[in-house]
């Protein structure tokens, strides 16, 4: 394919290229769309990390209370982040993963604190000390049966939600 | 007349020399001419200009900092390479791997030693480096894009250490992915509080991508794997080559403008090779536009890069490998128990360079672990773009102020950081005297983000009491520095359980 030479106006110079011509415009053409072919590729093939399907293990487990636990006092079943209480008006279960960054606080006293960055939270889980943004939270209780209850970590209920004993 | 077996045979015995006339083709390098033939065919090599300026060669210039960084790097490269042989990507048995190269593998505890403490000196050595640069002036023009590239490198180096240390699966590793992953979801900090996570959420998008899963486990450990043995180090080799290969492009190390006059007469036997300066960039037949570095100046004082430059180089690799196997020696890397993911050490602490971090994780998540960062590397990389004086180029605390402002910055930078954790320390912080405070106000009102604002007011003042930007600068990189320090510090040594505050180890409460 040869091109044209443009005949219009009056005869140019070399420091006055003339408007684009076909050919350049096609080449362009071209490579903007090899490139928009690539990135579109790209950006499909980054999809690929995030996996559409991610097997998660149940987190519900059930539990019994030993009789004397005393109100105050925290029930943490062996390798679960969940410390269980009962008191006059109910049983209930607060998380205790650090809202933070995820470590696991530890029941003293007055409440919980976290060995990771220094929080501190009160016995409700509310947050009285450290960088902590929320406060600890309630998960849900189901009662099966007398001392025997169904705690679900996978699921939150608002702060304050109990069963009855 | 020789046959053509004879002139086999004699192509035969001829091989050595001809396969080592095809490999060097200038011969033996005993001249300088032929020296710099040498290093100019030769692809590794002909990373170096073929001759450097004497000014290189001085201790004060570079402290051998930046081969350093490289041979540090080098020799995890090895190392890390050799433990590959026996690691294994997989929770259940990713800690048991480590016990084998520990115990059972032939020199596999050395080795492993060896690549730890090498690690640990990369991290050091490259702090130390960007401060060097920093304050010989040495990232002004035509280095601003090699400063930008070294930045690259320090966060590239910092990935590929909390990588590194997370693949043993015992608790330091496992707390530490707990607490990376929960920080790069950090973000939620901010839309929670604005009550938009529901429909935006980078936190926790970040967070998934980097575990692969919703929970820490096999998927996660094979991520942060890959990132340690291929994506990390590709990328850093990458920016290594354009690091190396900018140097030379920029006209080697920054150096004064009378390098030469400071260095004295050169000797009699030195043999002028140009006696004019050119005016213009004779490669590719000036075809290229533009100047290179070289236009304009008169005939430097240069000698060949081989033998000098090489030998120094050897000289400082060897002695990093010395320190990395004599600290192997002494000391073991250390494995905790197996990961535990009901129980934290109390307290968890990250290796010592990134306590300072912990520290100011330990005020907001968002702004300790993501904004404050990126503000600093942001405000680090901006500086060879803020800074366009010529004044001091190459010198130790060159610019106006000099050592004076460096000691002025040096006492604002402490004092500010004293003064920060002293209150944090003594009197705590707004969720203890208002437990009801909005988050959002702790997030961007916390003793960290105080202490990056008294920082980078002062290094304005700086600018305007100096009337120089090269002044600001240096204010804000010493400030920067001493709030490294001070804050790994106390990471490391004045922190206790639960993250209290104890002037000494020994006082922690027995647990």
């Amino acid at each position: 394919m040869t091109t044209t030479p443009m005949t219009t106006g009056a005869p140019r110079s070399r420091l006055e290229p003339p408007p684009m011509p076909r050919r350049d415009f096609l080449g362009l053409a071209a490579m903007w769309s090899a490139i928009s072919a690539l990135a579109f590729a790209a950006a499909g093939a980054l999809r690929l990390p995030r996996a559409a399907v991610v097997p998660v293990a149940s987190r519900k487990f059930r539990v019994t209370l030993p009789d004397a636990l005393a109100p105050g006092d925290a029930f943490v079943p062996p390798g679960r982040a969940v410390a269980i209480f009962r008191d006059a008006t109910g049983v209930f279960a607060v998380s205790t993963v650090c809202t933070h960054l995820g470590c696991i606080v530890k029941k003293e006293a007055a409440g919980f604190a976290c060995p990771c960055h220094g929080s501190k939270f009160a016995l409700d889980g509310s947050v009285t000390k450290g960088p902590a943004p929320k406060a600890l939270a309630w998960l849900s209780v189901t009662k099966l049966a007398a001392g025997s209850y169904l705690v679900d970590e996978a699921k939150t209920v608002a702060p304050g939600t109990k069963v009855t004993v | 007349m020789s046959t053509g077996m004879q002139r086999f045979g004699e192509n035969i015995r001829a091989v050595p020399k001809h396969l080592r006339e095809g490999v060097v083709r200038t011969g033996k390098p005993t001249t300088d001419r032929s020296r710099s033939s040498f290093v100019f065919g030769n692809l590794f090599l002909h990373l170096h200009s073929v001759r450097a300026h004497l000014w290189t060669f001085r201790w004060s210039t570079t402290l051998g900092l930046g081969i350093m960084a490289l041979s540090a790097f080098l020799v995890t490269l090895g190392t890390g390479i050799l433990l590959m042989f026996y690691y294994k990507p997989y929770p259940e048995v990713a800690y048991w791997s480590i016990k084998d190269i520990h115990f059972v593998v032939p020199t596999g505890k050395f080795i492993r030693n060896i690549h730890r403490w090498a690690a640990q000196l990369m991290v050091l050595v490259v702090l130390v480096h960007m401060a060097r640069v920093f304050y010989t002036a040495s990232y002004r023009t035509p280095r601003e894009f090699n400063w930008v590239v070294g930045m690259g490198l320090l966060v590239v180096t910092l990935g590929l250490s909390f990588t590194g240390y997370l693949l043993p699966w015992d608790q330091l590793a496992y707390w530490a992915i707990t607490i990376g992953a929960n920080i790069a979801q950090s973000p939620r900090e901010v839309t929670d509080a604005l009550g938009i996570t529901s429909w935006f959420d980078p936190g926790g998008l970040q967070k998934f991508i980097l575990l692969g899963s919703e929970e820490i486990g096999e998927e996660a450990l094979i991520r942060f794997y890959l990132l340690h043995v291929m994506i990390l180090p590709l990328a850093l080799a990458v920016l290594l080559g354009v690091h190396f290969w900018r140097i030379r492009k920029d006209g080697g190390l920054a150096r004064p403008a009378d390098a030469d006059r400071r260095l004295g007469d050169p000797d009699a036997s030195v043999y002028p090779v140009f006696t004019d300066a050119p005016e213009k960039t004779y490669h590719l037949a000036a075809v290229v536009r533009g100047t290179s570095p070289a236009v304009g100046r008169a005939p430097e004082r240069t000698v060949p890069a081989m033998p000098h430059l090489l030998y120094a180089e050897a000289g400082v690799f060897m002695l990093t490998l010395l320190l990395c196997v004599a600290l192997a020696l002494v000391s073991d890397a250390p494995l905790k128990e197996h990961a535990n993911p009901a129980v934290p050490e109390n307290p968890a602490k990250a290796p010592w360079y990134f306590l300072g971090l912990q520290e100011l994780v330990s005020y907001s998540a968002f702004m300790g672990g993501m904004g404050i960062p990126t503000i600093v590397v942001l405000g680090l990389t901006l500086i060879p773009f803020l800074d366009r004086e010529r004044e001091g180029t190459g010198e130790w605390f060159g610019g106006p102020g000099g050592l004076a402002l460096v000691g002025r910055s040096m006492l604002v930078g402490l004092g500010a950081v004293l003064a920060m954790e002293f209150v944090a320390i003594r009197f705590g912080w707004i969720r203890e005297w208002w437990t009801t405070a909005p988050q959002i106000l702790i997030t961007f009102v916390n003793p960290g983000t105080i202490l990056a604002t008294i920082y980078a007011l002062y290094s304005v003042w700086c600018v305007r009491r100096y009337d120089s930007t090269r002044a600001g600068a240096l204010g804000l990189f010493t400030c920067f520095l001493c709030g490294f320090v001070v804050l790994t510090i106390v990471g490391v040594h004045f922190r206790g359980p639960n993250w209290g505050f104890y002037w000494s180890p020994a006082d922690w409460p027995g647990h």
